[in-house]
C-alpha cells in the first residue's frame, strides 16, 4: 500500500525519478545495495519507507548479488519487486540475472550505466549493461528525467504481460540523468494503480497449492524452455509497441515504441544513438538540415529486444546508417553496430560505427558533426572506413 | 516430546536418489515431521537438491525452490517478505550444506541474521563438497583426505582445523542456535521443535555423516553420529541471542581415534596426526564443557 499521492510537478534527479516510479507502481518488496551512482535511488525508496509513503518490505541486503537473489524469491513468492544498480554491482549480480529471467519473474531494475572497472571510474558507459545482453532481461535506456519515471511505470506494464513474464532493466546515464535535476511530471498513485492494477503471478510459492520453482532438470526439458523465452523476447517487440501507445493515451506522452525517429522522412543518411547523446544529436540535426544536409536521427529505445523490424524499414530508405555507441566488444565492435548489422543483413549500404564517450567522456556537437560527415561521405563511397573511434588520442577518426 | 507423538505424515518422501546411508535424508524427513506442511523449504546446489529430485519428479510435498549456490540467507529472506507483505504465518526454511554455508554462502548467511529475518536456516554438515566430488570445504577437519586435499607422499590431506560456524552464528546473537546430531533423536526433535515455534532468525547445525565421502560402511551412519559427538568432533548445544542455554554432555568421552577408525578419509593418519586432532577436541572439549578432558 501507499498513501495517495497526487499529480504533480517536481524537479528532481533520474534516480529520484527511478525510485518514485518504482514507489508510485506499488513495488512490494525491494532489495538494494548500494553504489555510485544509482545511490539516490536506494536513498529515495530508503525515505518513502521510513516517511511512511509505501509500506514496502525494503531488505538492505549485504551486496547486489544477494539484493538479485532476495528480489527472485519475493518475486517468485508472488511480490511485485524493485531493485536497482549499477556497473559493478550488475556485475556481480550477472549469475543471478539469467535466474530471474529464465524462471519468468518480471523484475523491475533500473540501471545507471556507469564504466565497469579497470580502470575504476563512475562515469557512464554501457560496459554494465550491455554485457548483460545475453541474459535474458529486456533493456532500454533513457534520454531524460521524464522518460525514467514513465519508462519504470511501463516497465511494470510490459514485464507483467502474459505474453512476455521477462524482467526489465530501464537504464539511465551516469550523472548526466541520475544526478542531473530536471522538471517531471509525476502521474497519481490513484492512475497509476488503475494503469497497473495487481500482480497476478502465474505461479508462486504457497502451502495451499504446493509446487517447485527451480528444481534441477535435465535436457530433456531445458531447450524448450530456452525457445520460449526466446519467444517471449519476440512478443516483447509487439507488447512495448501496445505499452508505449497505450501509455500515452492515458498519460500524455508519447515514446513510439521501440525507436523513436527525428527527421528519418526524407534523409540521406542516419545516424542511431542511445541515451543522452540523443539530445545533442538532434540539435546537430537541425543545424545541418539548416545547411541544407538532408540527416535524420534515431534514438534507439530498446537494446533487448532488438528493434529488427523498424530499422530495417529506415534502411530501405537511407544511403547509409551510423551506428553511435558507448562500449565496445573488443575485438568486434560497439554492441549495438553489431546488433545493427545483424539486422540489416542483405541490406547493401553503408553501415558505420562511431565509438565516442567511452567511460564517461563528454560527447559534443563537433563530435556528433564529424559523424555525420563521415556518414554523407560513406554514402558517397568516399571512405570505407566501419569502426571509427571519436576523439580518442593518437587515433585520426 | 515423544517420540511417539511424531506426525505419520512423510514431507520428504522415499524415492529420492541419495546414496545408501546419507546422513540428509532422515535429517530432513524428521525435521519436516516437526516443521508440517505449512513450510517453504528453499535449498541451494547441494546433494540434497540433486537427490531431492530431477525434474519432473520430487521428493518434497511442500513447496520447493532453489536458485543458485551461494545465497540461501538471501532467498530465505525474499520469501520471508513477501510471505509477510501477505499477511502469512508460514515457516521458511533454507536447508544448505556446509560448502553453502561456511564457505561461499557465509555473507548472505550473515546478513540475514544480522537482519534477524524471520527464518529457519539449517545447515547438514557431511564436511566437504560432497556434491561436486568430495573437495574439501571449510568445515573438513584436520588431516582428512579429500579429492582436493588427497593424502600425498608429500601432504597427507587437509592441513587446517575445521571452522566452527556454530559459534560464529552464536556470535550473531540471533535468537536460536543449536547443533544436533540425528544419533541424539529426542534432542534433535526438541530442538526442532523450539526452532519452529521462535521467531526470528533461527540456525540449526546438524552433522550429516556421508558414507561416500567418509568412506565408511553404510549401515554406520547413525553410529558416527554419535561417536562423533561421544569424541567432541562433534558437540551439542543450544544458545538464544548468544547466550549458552543448554550443552549435550557425552557421558563417557571417547578417544578420538576410536571415531577415525572406520573411515577412509582417515586411513593415512600417522599416530603424530592424531595427536594433533586428540590436542584441537580436547582444547575444544575445556572450552565447551569447561573441564579438563
Ligand atoms: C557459484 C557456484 N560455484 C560452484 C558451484 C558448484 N557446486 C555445486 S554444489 C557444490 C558443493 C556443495 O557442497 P556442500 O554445500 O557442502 O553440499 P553437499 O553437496 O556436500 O551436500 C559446488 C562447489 C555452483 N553450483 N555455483
Ligand atoms: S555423496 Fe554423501 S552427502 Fe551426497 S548423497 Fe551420497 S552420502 Fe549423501
Amino acid at each position: 500500500m501507499i498513501q495517495k499521492l497526487e499529480r504533480k510537478k517536481m524537479v528532481i534527479t533520474g534516480d529520484y525519478a527511478a525510485a518514485y516510479g518504482g514507489m508510485i507502481s506499488g513495488a512490494e518488496v525491494v532489495a538494494a545495495y548500494p553504489i555510485t551512482p544509482q545511490t539516490l535511488i536506494v536513498e529515495d525508496f530508503a525515505t518513502f519507507v521510513n516517511d511512511g509513503i509505501t509500506d514496502a518490505e525494503f531488505i538492505m541486503v549485504e551486496s547486489e548479488h544477494s539484493a538479485m537473489s532476495a528480489c527472485i524469491a519475493a518475486q517468485a513468492a508472488g511480490a511485485r519487486t524493485f531493485t536497482a544498480t549499477s556497473s559493478q554491482g550488475l556485475a556481480l549480480m550477472h549469475e543471478m540475472l539469467f535466474i530471474a529471467a529464465s524462471l519468468r519473474l518480471p523484475i523491475v531494475m533500473p540501471v545507471v550505466n556507469r564504466t565497469v572497472a579497470a580502470p575504476i571510474g563512475i562515469w557512464c558507459e554501457y560496459n554494465d549493461s550491455m554485457p548483460q545482453r545475453d541474459t535474458g532481461w529486456m533493456q532500454m535506456s533513457c534520454e531524460d528525467n521524464q522518460e525514467v519515471l514513465d519508462m519504470v511505470i511501463m516497465s511494470y506494464k510490459i514485464a507483467e504481460h502474459r505474453d512476455v513474464l521477462l524482467p526489465i532493466m530501464p537504464c539511465l546515464d551516469a550523472f548526466i540523468l541520475s544526478h542531473t535535476v530536471e522538471p517531471v511530471e509525476a502521474p497519481s498513485s490513484d492512475e497509476v494503480a488503475q494503469y497497473l492494477g495487481k500482480y497476478e503471478p502465474v505461479a508462486k510459492l504457497d502451502t495451499e497449492n504446493p509446487m517447485a520453482i527451480g528444481t534441477f532438470a535435465p535436457p530433456e526439458y531445458i531447450q524448450e524452455l530456452r525457445y520460449h523465452n526466446h519467444m517471449a523476447m519476440e512478443n516483447a517487440k509487439r507488447v512495448i509497441r501496445e505499452v508505449t501507445r497505450d501509455f500515452a493515451r492515458t498519460f500524455g506522452h508519447d515514446y513510439h515504441g521501440l525507436i523513436e525517429e527525428y527527421r528519418c522522412d526524407d534523409a540521406d543518411v542516419v545516424l542511431i544513438t542511445i541515451g543522452t547523446v540523443t539530445g545533442t544529436a538532434r540539435e546537430v540535426v537541425d543545424e545541418l538540415r539548416e545547411r541544407g544536409k538532408k540527416v535524420g536521427l534515431v534514438k534507439l529505445r530498446f537494446y533487448r529486444p532488438f528493434p529488427r523490424e523498424e530499422l530495417q524499414k529506415i534502411a530501405e530508405r537511407v544511403g547509409a546508417i551510423g551506428v553511435y555507441d558507448r562500449a565496445v566488444s573488443f575485438g568486434s565492435g560497439g554492441p549495438m553496430f553489431i546488433e545493427t548489422r545483424h539486422a540489416l543483413y542483405g541490406h547493401s549500404i553503408p553501415i558505420m560505427n562511431f565509438l565516442a564517450g567511452i567511460g564517461g567522456r563528454d560527447v559534443m556537437k563537433k563530435d556528433v558533426e564529424k559523424m555525420f560527415e563521415m556518414l554523407l561521405e560513406a554514402k558517397e563511397g568516399k571512405t570505407s572506413k566501419e569502426i571509427v573511434w571519436i576523439g580518442t588520442r593518437g587515433v585520426t577518426p | 516430546m515423544n517420540i511417539k507423538d511424531l506426525s505419520d505424515e512423510i514431507l520428504f518422501t522415499p524415492g529420492h536418489t541419495a546414496c545408501a546411508g546419507c546422513g540428509a535424508p532422515p535429517i530432513v524427513r524428521n525435521i519436516m515431521k516437526i516443521f508440517g506442511k505449512d513450510t517453504i523449504i528453499y535449498t541451494p546446489a547441494n546433494c540434497l537438491l540433486v537427490f531431492g529430485g530431477t525434474y519432473p519428479y520430487l521428493a518434497w510435498k511442500v513447496p520447493y525452490f532453489h536458485e543458485a549456490f551461494e545465497n540461501t540467507g538471501a532467498c530465505i529472506s525474499g520469501v520471508a517478505r513477501a510471505l509477510r507483505k501477505q499477511g502469512k504465518k508460514t515457516l521458511v526454511v533454507g536447508i544448505a550444506g556446509d560448502g553453502g554455508t561456511y564457505d561461499i554462502g557465509i555473507q548472505a548467511l550473515s546478513g540475514a541474521a544480522e537482519r534477524n529475518e524471520d527464518v529457519i536456516y539449517i545447515c547438514y554438515d557431511n564436511e566437504a563438497y560432497m556434491n561436486t566430488g568430495i573437495q574439501r570445504s571449510g568445515s573438513t577437519p584436520y588431516g582428512a583426505a579429500t579429492t582436493t586435499t588427497p593424502a600425498g607422499t608429500k601432504i597427507p590431506g587437509k592441513l587446517d582445523h575445521k571452522k566452527d560456524m556454530a559459534e560464529i552464528m552464536r556470535a550473531h546473537e540471533v535468537p536460536y542456535v543449536a547443533t544436533m546430531s540425528i544419533a541424539h533423536q529426542r534432542d534433535f526433535l526438541e530442538k526442532a521443535k523450539k526452532a519452529r515455534d521462535v521467531e526470528g532468525f533461527r540456525y540449526l547445525h546438524i552433522i550429516s555423516p556421508c558414507p561416500t565421502g567418509w568412506r565408511f560402511d553404510p549401515s554406520l551412519t547413525i553410529e558416527m553420529s554419535r561417536k562423533a559427538v561421544d569424541s567432541g568432533m562433534w558437540t551439542l548445544f543450544e544458545a538464544e541471542y548468544g547466550e549458552i542455554t543448554n550443552i549435550y554432555k557425552p557421558k563417557k568421552k571417547i578417544p578420538v581415534k576410536e571415531y577415525l577408525m572406520g573411515q577412509g578419509r582417515f586411513r593415512h593418519f600417522t599416530p603424530e596426526m592424531v595427536e594433533e586432532l586428540q590436542r584441537w577436541v580436547d582444547h575444544k572439549w575445556k572450552r565447551i564443557y569447561g573441564e579438563e578432558p
